[in-house]
């Protein structure tokens, strides 16, 4: 028998006993539709990560920080105290102190000269009192900071420019109705005055353009983001006053390195900083906790999917094996006119592989079409708060992948099946009523 | 005369002091206990006994189905127990075909698909084996039923599709075992005709296994086994007026 009418003859045999088959191909489309809807889950929220990774920093930049003397943990005791030493951005849990050891020109030029890094330069952090538009109230506003490859999710308009040297500024939407805009695309062009308060307490103002508006996401809080001249020039005007030793002090830098490093030579260039005093942190890193987390819930919901198949799997044993139990005289038939034993396996095998195929994709495809359904009304109602978030998709590789592990197991559960009908003696079958 | 024409050929199959035991110790039941039988290219055999003779053991011996204990069979001079399963299995598929008391017809496959089944297994392309199961069966008369599935068909109707299927692979030898067991008498008379017309007119050899004495009678010749042993071999008696046309055609 040709491998093309193996095939033909193993489906064909499928639906000969319909009712069964169908019952064994639902059972199988129970644990294939879980997998994909649970493998959805994964992808979804992996990929949201990963957008918001984008959104938070480029992939190719790390956060530094210098380690202070005296920054070990506060339950020695007091700490002494350190003129120089300033309160870190990144905060620590409750009731402790991130102290970090400034970061001057003499440091920012000692990472530059670190081998891997591509370019360095300081957190310029920036706080400013308020914006209004058009000499309307003023409302308190934070600033993110923005580097080059960082990708806003924007509601409208486009990602600040960072080559600019006229101050823009993207603003969050939920401004929008405060600063009396009508929407997104009305804000696009139009002026805003941001005011900054330096030392001495006097007050600036420093008027930008809006470029974009940002949708609140994970990991972008409602704060406007500035381009590099208007982050500058905020920065210039709050440190009015400072002399130069107090200018040149900043609490963290930010270190760019190449886009096309390993993760071996991304922990090479982390382990030759902190020989060198500094902590860095890269935003994959700021992030991997959240994935594993997710990772762990989503092998958990697998399990219980698999469980799922290893049931079904028992059907497909119990289904083939009626139908050797029912067709023995036709395999005692087909032997007596020469198949072969290998081709007997091979065709109880293929209708094994088959019954896996049909339940494994019908309960792909339904769960595509119910996880997209579910997700759409989802974001429309429970997470309309975190636009971008698809919270079960799909990629096709995995998909491909779990149609193709519920054929192996298929086909494993129809191996006992298979090998009772190949070792059949023709005469026995033959003889049997 | 036809003695003469015999032996100057090998036999198709020649089974050489075949023995066939079941089980072991208390058990052991000897099916057959030493049966030494060549079958002639061209001639049709009666294989005939009771139940629980031997007769269908010798045939699924003979038909390479079963492997005797001890002896051997050879095909057209070939000793079988040299070959390998590959080879029994081409054997059987290109050399033999079968014909049960029981049919075996895949009853929700049409009749042509059921013909096919052999053309299949030996891997005949689509097309090729279309062309030879409607042929086929357009010589048994089953054209016009090609397309009905097995089940439909009358009990004649299904033994002359399952020679048909016998025939598909233009085999050199057919084993029917019980032929017209399952048919009244007017049928099995029609199936007997059509076997005896394929040995006649296309020189198959015939190997028929039956308790029916009257099916037997229109052997060439009749093995008679009792417990599993050839007790005797008739020759039909020469049939004069056959015969002599039979000789003034070879001549």
């Amino acid at each position: 028998m040709n491998p093309v009418d193996l095939v033909g003859s193993a489906v064909g045999n499928t639906f000969r006993s319909k009712t069964r088959t169908i019952l064994t191909i639902l059972a199988i489309f129970v644990g294939a539709f879980t997998l994909t809807i649970t493998n959805g889950l994964g992808t979804g929220i992996n990929r949201y990560i990963d957008d918001t990774v984008a959104a938070m920093g480029a992939e190719d930049v790390m956060t530094v920080t210098k380690v202070a003397e005296n920054a070990t943990d506060a339950s020695d005791g007091p700490r002494e105290y350190d003129p120089d030493a300033i309160v870190g951005e990144q905060n620590g849990p409750p009731g402790t102190t991130n102290v970090v050891a400034p970061i001057g020109s003499a440091e920012l030029d000692e990472l530059a000269g670190i081998d891997g890094v591509v370019r360095v330069q300081p957190a310029k952090r920036v706080d400013v009192d308020s914006i209004a538009h058009d000499g309307g109230t003023e409302y308190e506003i934070g600033v993110g900071g923005f580097v080059s490859g960082m990708r806003l999710q924007l509601a409208a308009g486009e990602q600040p420019d960072i080559e600019a040297s006229d101050f823009q500024v993207v603003i969050p939407d939920s401004y929008l109705d405060v600063l009396g805009f009508d929407d997104a695309d009305a804000a696009i062009g139009e002026p805003v005055t941001l005011a900054v308060t330096d030392a001495e307490r006097t007050r600036h103002e420093v008027e930008a353009t809006v470029v974009g508006v940002a949708e609140a996401s994970l990991g972008t809080t409602s704060s406007a983001v500035p381009n590099d001249a208007l982050n500058d020039a905020l920065f210039a005007a709050q440190s009015t006053g400072l002399d130069a030793s107090e200018l040149d002090a900043y609490s963290q830098a930010t270190v760019w390195f190449d886009p096309a490093s390993s993760a071996d030579e991304v922990a090479a260039l982390e382990a030759d900083l902190a020989d060198a005093g500094y902590d860095s942190t890269t935003v994959a890193q700021q992030l991997g906790a959240f994935k594993s987390v997710i990772d762990g819930i989503v092998l958990v919901l697998n399990a219980f999917a698999i469980i799922a198949l290893l049931a079904a799997s028992f059907g497909i044993v119990n289904t083939l094996l009626m139908s050797v139990q029912e067709r023995t005289r036709e395999i005692g038939l087909m032997k007596a006119m020469g198949m072969g034993s290998g081709k007997v396996f091979g065709l109880f095998s293929l209708e094994a592989v088959f019954i896996g195929f049909l339940g494994s994709a019908i309960g792909a495809g339904l769960g595509m079409i119910a996880g997209s359904a579910i997700s759409s009304a989802l974001g429309g109602a429970l997470l309309a708060d975190l636009p971008g978030l698809t919270l079960i998709a799909f990629d096709p590789v995995s998909i491909a992948a779990i149609i193709i592990v519920v054929m192996g197991v298929a086909f494993l559960a129809g191996t006992l099946p298979a090998v009772r009908a190949a070792r059949a003696d023709p005469v026995e079958s033959l003889r049997y009523e | 005369m036809t003695g003469a024409h015999h032996a100057m050929t090998t036999p198709i199959l020649s089974a050489r002091d075949v023995r066939k035991s079941y089980g072991r110790g208390a058990n052991r039941f000897d099916a057959l206990k030493g049966v030494s039988l060549d079958v002639l290219e061209g001639e049709s055999i009666a294989i005939i006994g009771k139940s629980g003779s031997g007769k269908s053991t010798l045939m699924h011996v003979l038909a390479l189905l079963d492997q005797p204990t001890d002896g051997t069979i050879e095909l057209a001079g070939e000793d079988t127990r040299s070959l390998s399963g590959a080879a029994l299995n081409r054997a059987r598929n290109q050399t033999f075909g079968f014909v049960f008391q029981q049919f075996f017809l895949t009853p929700n496959a049409s009749v042509l698909e059921n013909v096919m089944l052999p053309l299949k297994i030996a891997g005949v392309g689509r097309a090729e084996r279309r062309r030879r199961a409607l042929a086929v069966l357009e010589q048994l008369e089953l054209a016009d039923k090609a397309k009905n599935k097995a089940v439909s068909l009358s009990g004649g109707q299904k033994q002359r599709s399952v020679i048909a299927r016998a025939l598909v692979n233009r085999p050199r030898v057919i084993f029917a075992d019980e032929p017209t067991g399952n048919l009244d008498t007017a049928t099995g008379a029609v199936v007997e005709d059509i076997l005896f017309d394929l040995n006649r007119e296309h020189g198959i050899t015939l190997i028929i296994v039956t308790h029916d004495e009257e099916l037997a009678s229109r052997c060439d010749r009749r093995v008679h086994i009792r417990d599993g042993l050839i007790v005797d071999i008739v020759e039909r008696a020469p049939d004069a007026e056959r015969a002599a046309t039979a000789e003034e055609r070879a001549a």
